[in-house]
């Protein structure tokens, strides 16, 4: 099967997956799929549940390696060094491609243990003074400043749902990844808060590469440039986001953004 | 008539009424006017059944206290009974040797006074289990009748029996905790008989324990009861020098086996560290006594400590430790591995290193069930008692050298109740002292762990 690039400047790959599958155990979840992120870009992955988007999200910052029957084939590219070659080391790739869950899962720490936490792992700060700055900016820039500067010392699990996800995002900016991985990060949470992080996915855009999985369709279409439709673990089709919702190409993509199936 | 017999006519009435209850019911299925029963007819047999066994059985434990007395009492009344000693004494001594001829117990009598009245016995016992037997299934028709009589299409009798069964549950769960209770008194009891002979602040704050169970009993020397070198001898033996070893092993070898082992190396090392729990202590015991006690007295003379003893604390304690490994680390096992895998994801995804996370997110956060299980495993090391028996030695002495010999509360326990000691004495009485003690403090401990593992639980669901 050919995967229908439509419309796509190929300039500028953050990442670029070339013939990924995905296998737990015997049973293969990702049947050979070919995608380039492309950097400052929000890319959407839909598709209907099972449908493989959240396994290959978790593939491209090596998750999957938490699971033991986990397996990857193919090759997976981070500004052309590929990610699975024996000499990648998993802390750093990681450090440059956060990632955000579906379920907000601050640790039980404080809001400012929280955003320092991976500053300090990584050794990003020198002294207080710079740690102090990396946690204001970070939460400036997941707008959740305002809310919390008062009071950073409180747990990070006090907050309410929507704060919480927004602390997830601030944490993973804090390391000043290059990609950002979400894995639907608004599924838990009401319309008010889901409508913030989208604001915030949009601001981030233009400087990070973010990578979304989602289930809600308008989602997809309101904060991603690129669209990519999974189907039973295949890349379906893949374009830019105002083509694959007005103009899909292939007839399954039709059915699904039409509400026929999913 | 013995109580078994009466319990064994219970099941055969009840199942009985179990099939009359159900054919009734049945019988309403096949009539055309009823239109659905509001309980299956099973459920009415059941409801028969219980309302024929449980009186009856209720009864014959009734039944197999009372009988006797009555059979007694009717003994005495009778004319053979007129020649028996004053004394109750001697009298109950005959009456239970008649008792055991006539019932079958015993082949012949010692004493010839009661040799008259096995006859009387005979007849009192037969004629009592005549009566038990008609008053049972008296109270067998009677209930079963009742029942009976009360199903009806519309009759809820199965919420009845789902009741009944959720009372028989609550009395099976009721039974421990009263035991509980009835240690409780009675540890009370014995330690207020000894707090009135010798004073409480002497016991918990004199810094002397030497008992003399030859000593008058009417006025013990007070200052020989202070208890401190024990509870020091307790807590250093198994707070300190058993948690020394048992906490840092338990936790690592829990870290290893949620966080690093493959699950075939835990599907077998997790059941092998379990069976270590299930090792007799007393086995534990010799271990101590036999190879650690002698090897650790000869690496310290070896090192130049003169006064090492052949039985130390310290040979006590690391083998008390390596017997608390599997508490602690099943604990600290289950409270890792109750923290969400979200965390775990969410640290390992910054970049973090498994260990940083183990470190940074998984242990502070399962902090407090690993705290509550080094209380509970603390609890348990402090109430152990055979190792200390073997290795620790018995000089109550208030020492920091491990390599001394040392007592602890359960040891003075064995040794207060096993000698030749009267039973009133101060010294044989201080045993309940102590294990008031200890029952209190280690009750407190669990008491506090369980409210910790709670608080622990709810933060997470």
């Amino acid at each position: 099967m050919t995967v229908i690039h439509s419309g796509l400047d190929a300039t500028d790959p953050k990442m670029r997956a070339s013939d990924v599958s995905v296998y737990y155990g015997d049973k293969k979840a990702i049947d050979n799929i070919s995608i380039d992120i492309p950097s400052k870009y929000v890319t959407a992955f839909i598709g209907p549940s099972g449908c493989g988007k959240s396994t290959f999200l978790r593939a491209l910052n090596r998750m999957n390696d938490t699971i033991p029957s986990a397996r990857v084939e193919g090759t997976i590219e981070l500004d052309n060094e590929d990610i699975y070659a024996s000499g990648m080391d998993v802390v750093y790739l990681r450090a440059r491609v956060g990632m955000v869950f579906q379920k907000p899962n601050p640790f039980p720490k404080s809001i400012y243990e929280n955003i320092a936490y991976g500053p300090k792992i990584h050794g990003l700060a020198d002294g207080k003074e710079q740690l102090d700055e990396i946690v204001e900016t970070s939460l400036r820039r997941a707008g959740l400043w305002e809310e919390v500067k008062d009071r950073l010392q409180d747990s990070g699990t006090a907050l309410s749902g929507g704060q919480q996800q927004r602390l997830c995002i601030a944490r993973a900016i804090a390391v000043d990844p290059e990609v950002i991985l979400m894995d639907e990060p608004c599924s838990a949470l009401d319309p008010i808060a889901t409508a913030k992080i989208e604001e915030l996915i949009d601001e981030l855009s233009g400087r990070y590469a973010i990578v979304i999985v989602t289930h809600s369709m308008q989602q997809a279409a309101r904060v991603s440039q690129r669209t990519a439709f999974f189907h039973l673990g295949k890349m379906v089709e893949y374009g830019k986001t105002s083509d694959i919702f007005t103009n899909p190409i292939e007839q399954r993509t039709k059915d699904y953004i039409t509400g026929r199936y999913g | 008539m013995t109580p078994v017999t009466l319990i064994l006519i219970a099941l055969g009435l009840g199942l009985a009424g179990w099939l009359a209850g159900r054919a009734k019911a049945w019988s309403f299925q096949k009539d055309e006017s009823v239109k659905r029963l509001t309980a299956r007819p099973n459920y009415h047999g059941w409801y028969v059944a219980i309302w024929i066994a449980l009186p009856v059985i209720l009864f014959a434990a009734f039944w197999s206290i009372a009988s006797p007395q009555l059979v007694n009492m009717s003994v005495l009344a009778s004319s053979a009974a007129e020649q028996l000693p004053e004394t109750s004494f001697q009298r109950d001594v005959i009456m239970s040797e008649a008792s055991a001829v006539a019932s079958g117990r015993a082949t012949a009598v010692f004493n010839p006074d009661a040799r008259a009245l096995i006859e009387p016995f005979r007849e009192a016992m037969s004629r009592y289990n005549m009566i038990g037997l008609v008053l049972s299934l008296l109270i067998a028709f009677v209930g079963g009748a009742w029942a009976f009589l009360r199903i009806k299409p519309d009759f809820t009798a199965r919420t009845r029996v789902e009741r009944v069964i959720m009372g028989v549950l609550l009395l099976a769960s009721l039974v421990a905790i009263l035991t509980t209770f009835g240690i409780f008194a009675s540890l009370v009891v014995e330690a207020f008989r000894f707090f009135t002979s010798v004073s409480p602040i002497d016991f918990l704050f004199g810094t002397f324990w030497g008992p003399d169970p030859m000593s008058n009993a009417e006025n013990p020397d007070g200052s020989r009861y202070g208890a401190i070198p024990l509870f020091w001898g307790t807590i250093f033996i198994g707070a300190i020098i058993a948690m020394i070893v048992a906490i840092p092993l338990g936790l690592m070898s829990a870290i290893y086996l949620t966080q690093y082992a493959n699950p075939r190396v835990r599907a077998w090392l997790k059941p092998a560290l379990e069976i270590l729990a299930g090792v007799p202590t007393v086995v534990y015991g010799y271990f101590a006594a036999l190879t650690v006690a002698p090897a650790i007295r000869d690496a310290a003379v070896a090192v130049g400590i003169s006064n090492a003893s052949s039985e130390s604390a310290l040979a006590a304690g690391l083998v008390m430790g390596v017997m608390i490994i599997p508490f602690v680390s099943s604990m600290a096992d289950d409270s890792i591995a109750a923290v969400p895998s979200a965390m775990r994801d969410g640290s390992l995804a910054m970049g973090a290193t498994t260990s940083e996370t183990i470190k940074r997110v998984l242990v502070p956060a399962a902090l407090p069930g690993i705290v509550a299980g080094v209380m509970l495993a603390i609890s348990r090391a402090i109430g152990e008692t055979m190792i200390v028996v073997m290795a620790a030695g018995a000089a109550a002495k208030l020492t920091a050298n491990p390599f001394e010999a040392m007592t602890t509360v359960t040891f003075q326990i064995v040794a207060m109740l096993t000698g030749e000691n009267s039973a009133d004495h101060p010294a044989t009485l201080s045993a309940y002292a102590l294990g008031f003690v200890l029952f209190i403090v280690t009750l407190g401990l669990n008491f506090i762990a369980l409210r910790v593992v709670k608080r622990f639980r709810e933060a997470y669901e």
